[in-house]
């Protein structure tokens, strides 16, 4: 046997998860108050875990980087979050966003898991309700749905265009009940820095007080490690600045096995970088793709006067525009997928056809959806002699409606109107679909260590489908690990309170105050930002949108060498003690600089094109197909479980054989 | 790339080494900065500035940098947010300022946000109040009704869904003269008081998160009405009043 068992359960995929909750062990309720639980994080997924287990009467300590649980970044999710209720009667089910799951992935996720994550996702949104979640509804007062990404249903349920914070305060809300009980321990401005393995089994971790600088040991009989994604690896994301690898990579150098960690999702509908002052992208949704026409002029002139300011997009003439995805993908035009998207925006500024400062931008245009919506509206008031301006007004009113939040924030960055002239957008990272390798159970390779969320490799494969990441993070912590960590924790019950006054605890906290003093002694000359926007930049170039062998070796290469400078010439001000924002952004560095190399490593094993991993090596060489995408089956049907063997550039490679029974392999194509 | 829109700025900015020492405003000069930048990007300037000098950046909250999460917080010209309105610190922008300007940058001020260190505060009184009283007691069992058994008007949503908004940033604390929290409580009591799932627990509700709030220091609200001007996501005084509703009806029908 392969040292990773995914421990799925036997039996048709749709009695799996009844089944495996009915035999696997349960820790009785009086028990369950012996048992503390860590869980580090607290958006979807750890909000979700610590109030649940809380309830379940387990005692819980969270931990949260940011002042307050509520502003983990799954605050900052806008579109909305998908189940398969079926309540606009479109022919949705369990199957259908199993099957949507797994063939947006690009058939590199565990069916196992995509199935149970489907059938959980109607409970979620029944939690939702009962916690007070105001989801947009119809006039009737039933429940609204978008559709979204792509997909032929409408499934998606939204809370405005703030569907993320509003399902955030729903699990804070939880928690809240939760520490008022005192069952839950928060500890709000605290960030873990390592994970304790007594006798092969994690008992609790090494966190410092972001306010005091203090180092504290918390011990505990599980550890749930729910510290969301890793996308700042780029330095410019849509993630939040503190957003982080850190608490993901300490338990990967600990034992717990890495997947996938070059399969990121690079988001078409971002407001483009103006300059080097930048510090973060942000995302418009990509619900904006349901009414915007994406295009660039079709000659370099035009382009050249438009970056030159001597003419605006609005005064370009039809002939000369080109709705190139319309070109190209005839069958779904603007509405492709994420990956395909990103890729062909790409194409077309690398063809110098950009159309901004930085040549990094194309439009997205709401002229002809204004104008449509405008028409109609006139009719549906009784207006069936509308003027021009009466078109446009009616039009805009239709647009604000839908989009009015996401076009003021636009307005707020860019300082262009969007309802006069095209926005301007460019892909940027958004998410990453590789994490931490778990079982079925959302354990990793060390015992009694889990991670749940965007923390861990799960569900998406190689591309994640929009408002499935709400979806996973909630189903994992209020449905799934509450009741497979029983099976865990069962064990647990005599083994009484773990002390923290041990040779363990001793050694990961002395290896935790090490690296801090050691980054502050460097006193270097270079700021921590200057090593991130270098490392940013070479992932981005290399190891971004589309990758290639040699590019890859040299990323590796040059990340290596950036890594050795930063530990001896970076520069962190202030001491260990007290509040010190530059040396907390220094050890997240660290770790994204040794990340770095493990996912270009990755990129170059997948020598195939799966999802949002692009290698320009495995393309389709003839037919309709030609220069897109060609997965490679045969060769790379396997989830990549990376072990740490004391150098990111060495770590040793597992697979996971994925095996398909329910869903027939096919090719994606969106001709 | 710098072009001939940048600015020149002078700061004067808070500094306070802890929350037992006092602090003190110091002058600092930046230059070269972009109008499209964001303000906190001019911080990041100002700050790889003094890091190169040797000295210590200025500390200031911030994380999602899109105006959702609540953290950055800073009192800029006498402004909760800064000059601009309805955004948060990271969405504004230099262009609303001149070049040659002097810009004067401090924390939230309010006896219940003790100042951590330079810009940064503590709120943890916000969530304390919460803990007090913003929920709803239902458990994750997974037979919870069907989320379409009990319509709710659209309008009563969306109403509930406006209040459900605030950031819990703390700009209508800051911006009170009598540090009153009342915007921000009586935008969650609103939004639950709203909704069906909300009636159980709202009694209790409203009387156990006013006593919190009283109980953080937070002042009383003399209806001066700063805080909804200053408000990144126009959280209306309407909440207040519906608050103020809520608590008397409470008062007065509380069974014991
Ligand atoms: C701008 C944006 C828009 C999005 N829109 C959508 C959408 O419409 N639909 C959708 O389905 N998905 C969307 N996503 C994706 C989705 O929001 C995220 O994948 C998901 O919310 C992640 O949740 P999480 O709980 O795993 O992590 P997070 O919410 O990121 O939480 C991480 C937690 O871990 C803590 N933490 C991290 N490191 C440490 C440490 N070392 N020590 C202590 N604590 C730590 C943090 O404090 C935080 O509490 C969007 C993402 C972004 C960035
Ligand atoms: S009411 Fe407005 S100002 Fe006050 S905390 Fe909420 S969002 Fe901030
Ligand atoms: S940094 Fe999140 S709201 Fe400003």
């Amino acid at each position: 046997m392969s040292v990773l068992d995914a421990k799925i359960p036997e039996g048709p995929i749709k009695e799996k998860w009844t089944n495996h909750k009915n035999n696997i062990n349960v820790v009785n309720p009086a028990n369950k108050r012996l048992i503390d639980v860590i869980v580090v994080g607290t958006g979807l997924a750890g909000g979700s875990a610590a109030a649940s287990l809380a309830e379940m009467g387990y005692s819980v300590k969270a931990f949260a980087y940011q002042d307050s649980p509520r502003r983990a970044h799954s605050i900052a999710a806008q579109g909305g979050i998908n189940a398969a209720k079926n309540y606009q009667n479109d022919g949705d089910s369990i199957y259908r966003l199993f099957y949507d799951t797994v063939k947006g992935g690009d058939y590199r996720s565990r069916e196992a898991n995509v199935y149970r994550l489907a059938e959980v996702s109607g409970n979620i949104i029944d939690q939702c309700v009962a916690q007070g979640v105001p989801f947009a509804r119809e006039y009737g007062g039933l429940l609204d749905n978008r559709s979204f990404g792509g997909v032929l249903v409408s499934r998606t349920f939204y809370a405005k265009g703030q569907t993320g914070q509003q399902l955030l305060l729903g699990a804070y809300s939880a928690m809240n009940r939760q520490i008022g009980k005192g069952k839950i321990q928060m500890f709000s401005r605290h960030e873990m820095l390592d994970v304790v393995k007594v006798d092969g089994k994690a008992r609790g971790i090494i966190a410092r007080d972001l306010v005091t600088g203090k180092i504290e040991r918390h011990s505990a009989h599980a550890v749930v490690i729910a510290s969301g994604g890793y996308g700042n690896v780029f330095f410019l994301s849509t993630n939040a600045m503190g957003s982080n690898v850190t608490a993901a990579w300490k338990i990967h150098k600990k034992g717990a096995y890495f997947a996938n960690p070059c399969y990121t999702q690079i988001h078409p509908t971002c407001i483009p970088r103006s300059g080097d002052h930048q510090s973060k992208l942000t995302l418009m949704s990509e619900s904006l793709r349901n009414d915007g026409r994406i295009w660039v002029p079709n000659n370099l002139d035009d382009v050249k006067a438009i970056r030159e300011g001597k003419l605006t997009p609005t005064a370009i003439p039809e002939e000369s525009r080109d709705y190139y995805l319309e070109r190209r993908y005839p069958a779904f035009g603007n509405l492709v997928p994420r990956d395909v998207a990103s890729r062909a925006a790409k194409e077309r500024c690398d063809a110098g056809f950009g159309v901004n400062g930085t040549g990094e931008a194309v439009y997205l245009d709401f002229k002809s959806a204004i104008q449509r919506y405008g028409k109609e509206k006139a009719l549906v008031t009784g207006n069936h002699n509308p003027t021009d301006t009466e078109v446009l007004e009616y039009g805009e009113e239709v647009i604000k409606a839908k989009y009015g939040n996401l076009f003021q924030m636009y307005e707020k960055i860019v300082d262009q109107n969007p309802y006069k002239t095209p926005m301007m957008i460019y892909p940027a990272v958004h998410y990453t679909m590789g994490g931490i390798w778990v079982d079925y159970n959302l354990m990793t390779s060390i015992p009694g260590c889990y991670a749940a969320g965007e923390a861990n490799f799960s569900e998406h494969g190689a591309n994640r489908l929009g408002a499935s990441a709400l979806m996973q993070g909630l189903a994992d912590g209020y449905f799934v690990l509450p009741y497979t960590i029983g099976d865990y924790l069962a064990d647990e019950i005599r083994t009484g309170p773990i002390p923290t006054d041990t040779p363990e605890f001793d050694a990961a906290e002395k290896e935790v105050s090490d690296t801090l003093n050691k980054l502050i002694n460097i006193k270097g000359t270079k700021s921590v930002d200057h090593f991130h926007k270098r490392l940013g930049k070479v992932m981005w170039n290399n190891v971004g949108m589309a990758r290639n062998e040699s590019g890859l070796k040299e990323a590796i290469k040059t990340i290596r060498e950036i890594r050795e400078e930063f530990w001896k010439d970076v520069r962190v001000p202030g001491t260990t003690q007290g509040l010190n924002t530059e040396l907390e952004k220094a050890g997240r560095v660290a770790d994204f600089l040794e990340l770095g190399e493990l996912f270009a490593l990755d990129a170059l094993d997948r020598n195939e094109s799966c999802g949002g991993h692009f290698r320009e090596e495995s393309v389709e060489l003839d037919g309709e197909q030609k220069g897109e995408a060609k997965r490679d089956d045969k060769n790379y049907k396997y989830v990549a479980a990376w072990e740490w063997t004391g150098d990111a550039g060495k770590s040793k490679l597992h697979k996971e054989k994925l095996e398909f029974n329910d869903i027939e392999l096919k090719q994606r194509s969106y001709k | 790339m710098s072009t001939n829109k940048d600015m020149n700025l002078i700061l004067k900015i808070w500094r306070q080494k802890d929350q037992k020492s006092s602090g003190k405003m110091v002058d600092y000069k930046v230059n070269g900065i972009s109008p499209d930048s964001s303000f906190l990007e001019m911080m990041d300037v100002l700050n790889e500035g003094l890091i190169s000098k040797g000295e210590e950046p200025v500390e200031f909250d911030h994380d999602c940098r899109e105006g959702i999460c609540g953290m950055c917080s800073l009192y800029i010209n006498g402004e909760a947010h800064g000059p601009d309105r309805a955004v948060t610190t990271c969405q504004l922008h230099m262009r609303k300022f001149k070049d040659g300007e002097t810009v004067t940058i401090e924390p939230w001020r309010a006896k219940a946000f003790p100042v951590l260190k330079d810009l940064k505060v503590d709120r943890s009184s916000f969530d304390r109040i919460q803990q007090a009283g913003g929920f709803i007691s239902v458990n994750t069992s997974g037979n919870t009704q069907d989320a379409n058994a009990t319509p709710i008007s659209k309008y009563n949503a969306d109403k509930a869904m406006d209040a459900a908004t605030c950031i819990g940033c703390g700009a209508c604390v800051a911006t009170c003269k009598n540090a009153s929290a009342m915007l921000f409580v009586g935008a969650k009591v609103t939004q639950y008081s709203l909704l069906p799932q909300g009636q159980v627990e709202r009694k209790e509700r409203v009387l156990n998160m006013v006593k919190q709030m009283d109980l953080e220091g937070f002042g009383n609200c003399t209806n001066t009405g700063a805080c909804e001007v200053e408000c990144p996501k126009g959280i209306s005084l309407e909440n207040i009043a519906i608050m103020n509703r809520e608590y008397l009806k409470a008062s007065i029908t509380k069974e014991d």
